[in-house]
């Protein structure tokens, strides 16, 4: 198991930040989230390395080397990666930190990041520090609690921070005019242990749902999955992506990365349309910090009213088509 | 056929529904006489491991927390879903504020005592939403994890998990022995029935104090303040379809 030696941290000693950001991918392109991170991790001052690692890392490298912020591209390539199983991508990280020596390490505050960075933290013998939404020095964070119902500011005494980024809580760094050095790494990783088997991805020519500027979410009032057609045609003139609450997901009506929600996604688009949802508070957590909320429901005391900017208490069978006709009309 | 043990996590948190409010000394939230339950994630957790047991993939399954004197609680409802025996860490007065690190070290403590092929824990607690003890303790124990499971399968020594993932599920393969965390979709927890409660009081828990595990459960990360969060102004109603439109417009936010 690896150990860093145990630094004291202390601002009088100036000991540099520097960071290692896990570059969340998919093979072709760098996930959006992670230019939230790449701002996050500009904030701690210090030089930022890039790890792209997988079975395929070559065009998400160079992207990533275009990324304003990024010092140096590592680049990580092998077949064990396949997949980006997490035995795998902790065990270049670790190698990594290793040499290198980083004051921070940071991942996106998605499923992808959760899953992995943890993991780091345990072998470093250190606390990780889920979806920051804010960093006030280079110990101290603030993250949410209880679905968003309280901010906690914290102050981590560990030598090393392995943190995933909210990236609602931070602006995307450019994604053109860096100019990184690239470097391959080579890291034998060794695992039987773990074998990734295959994915079923959504398939949507719609916007993806966090990084989408509008969204038109629905839930329970729906009543069933064919009925969110009608929020996919509205979408599709609007130029949204499409989510869900959590109770349209369990009733089967969507699939489940459409979830916006204290356990699914944290989201804050331009406009944020809730349709049949009533607004319990783990769905507020997810999209509460959206800037422009509009809700229709036909039940005037739905909690979703207290946040909405502008509330619409009306039957959705009969305000969704009216939207999607008087928008074609224009 | 082979016959596993497993171990499932049950974490005592403040019950969904119970509005949050934050403490005046700005150290974390008000807990004292609040409603508490089985974090839900735990509850898809031990419910899978009951279904295990019943297919005869498991054959016994303990229940730990950590927790104060009332995390028994948590445990005899899990005993009561089916669990066979619990364990409970009991942490003193001003040890309640265990994070996830901690935690994860003592329930390395536990399986390297109790020897079980499979740890199942809920994927986060809706307390601190961190969904790290899973990975946590994956890695302190160096076992395959299988995270945000909402389907598993058991064949010859190995778990075939579906996880949801951001865009959409993945299938991976884990080799036993491993760590898994339950996402909400996994399975419908049952609801414990009277005469299962009235088995379970009979079902021996074993009390452990934290304080004499020899592990450093001391925190991390330390609270400098816990504040409520902005308040978002709403409310405003509008009448119809072509006022909210007009207002969309009038915002940019269409054409």
């Amino acid at each position: 198991m690896l150990r860093t030696v145990r630094k004291l941290t202390n601002p009088a000693l100036g000991r540099f930040a520097s960071t290692l950001v896990l570059v969340e991918h998919d093979g072709t392109s760098v996930n959006p989230a992670t230019l939230h991170t790449i701002t996050a991790a500009s904030k701690l001052g210090g030089p930022i390395h890039a790890l792209v690692a997988g079975d395929s890392c070559q065009q998400v490298a160079a992207a990533a080397a275009q990324i304003a912020g990024v010092e140096k591209v590592l680049v990580s390539e092998s077949a064990a990666l396949k997949g980006q199983i997490s035995e795998a991508v902790s065990a270049v990280i670790l190698s990594l930190q290793a040499s290198n020596n980083y004051t921070h390490i940071m991942a996106n505050g998605t499923v992808y990041g959760k899953n992995i960075l943890p993991r780091i933290g345990a072998k470093l013998d250190v606390a990780p520090i889920s979806d920051i939404i804010e960093i006030a020095s280079e110990n101290t964070f603030v993250r949410t609690i209880y679905a968003g119902n309280a901010i906690q500011t914290i102050e981590s005494i560990d030598p090393v921070k392995v943190i995933t980024v909210r990236a609602t809580a931070f602006e995307a760094a450019a994604s053109e005019g860096g100019t990184a050095s690239t470097e391959t790494v080579d890291c034998g990783i060794d695992n039987d242990k773990s074998e990734f088997l295959q994915a079923k991805l959504s398939k949507s020519d719609r916007p993806e749902l966090a990084a989408a500027s509008i969204v038109i979410s629905g839930g329970r009032g729906l009543k069933n999955g064919e009925n969110f057609e009608m929020l996919y045609t509205l979408a599709d003139k609007m130029g949204a992506a499409v989510g869900a609450s959590r109770a349209a997901v369990d009733a089967g009506y969507v699939p489940s990365d459409l979830q916006v929600g204290q356990t699914g996604k944290m989201i804050a688009p331009d406009l944020y349309i809730a349709v049949g949802i009533s607004g319990a508070i783990q769905h507020l957590a997810g999209m509460k910090d959206s800037k422009t909320i509009v809700a229709i429901n036909k039940d005037g005391e739905a909690p979703i009213f207290q946040v909405s900017d502008y509330g619409l208490v009306d039957d959705l069978f009969k305000a969704v088509p009216e939207m999607i006709s008087s928008i074609e009309q224009q | 056929k082979q016959w596993y043990q497993r171990r499932v996590r049950g974490k005592r948190v403040i019950d969904y529904a119970v509005k949050i409010r934050v403490r005046p000394d700005q150290l974390g939230v008000v807990t004292d006489g609040v409603k508490h339950s089985m974090n839900p994630f735990d509850e898809n957790a031990v419910e899978e491991a009951v279904r295990m047991k019943q297919k005869k993939i498991v054959k016994e399954i303990i229940v730990a927390s950590c927790g104060p004197s009332q995390a028994q609680e948590t445990i005899r409802t899990a005993l009561a879903m089916g669990a066979d025996r619990g364990i409970h860490v009991e942490l003193a007065k001003g040890e309640e504020a265990l994070q996830p690190l901690a935690i994860a070290k003592i329930f390395a403590a536990l399986v390297e005592k109790e020897k079980p092929d499979l740890v199942i824990l809920g994927k986060q607690a809706i307390d601190d939403d961190s969904n790290q003890t899973t990975q946590l303790l994956a890695g302190l124990l160096n076992w395959p994890q299988g995270t945000m499971a909402s389907v598993v399968e058991h064949s010859e020594g190995k778990l075939t998990i579906t996880r949801e993932i951001d865009g959409g599920l993945e299938d991976i393969s884990v080799k036993l022995p491993a760590v898994i965390s339950a996402d909400l979709r996994l399975n419908e927890p049952r609801y414990a029935t009277l005469p299962n409660i009235m088995k379970a009081k009979k079902k021996k828990i074993e009390k452990i104090a934290a304080s004499s595990m020899g592990i450093d459960i001391a925190p991390r990360l330390r609270v400098i303040k816990t504040v409520d969060p902005p308040v978002r102004a709403g409310g405003d109603k509008v009448p119809d379809v072509a006022v909210l439109l007009e207002k969309l417009r009038e915002k940019g936010h269409i054409k």
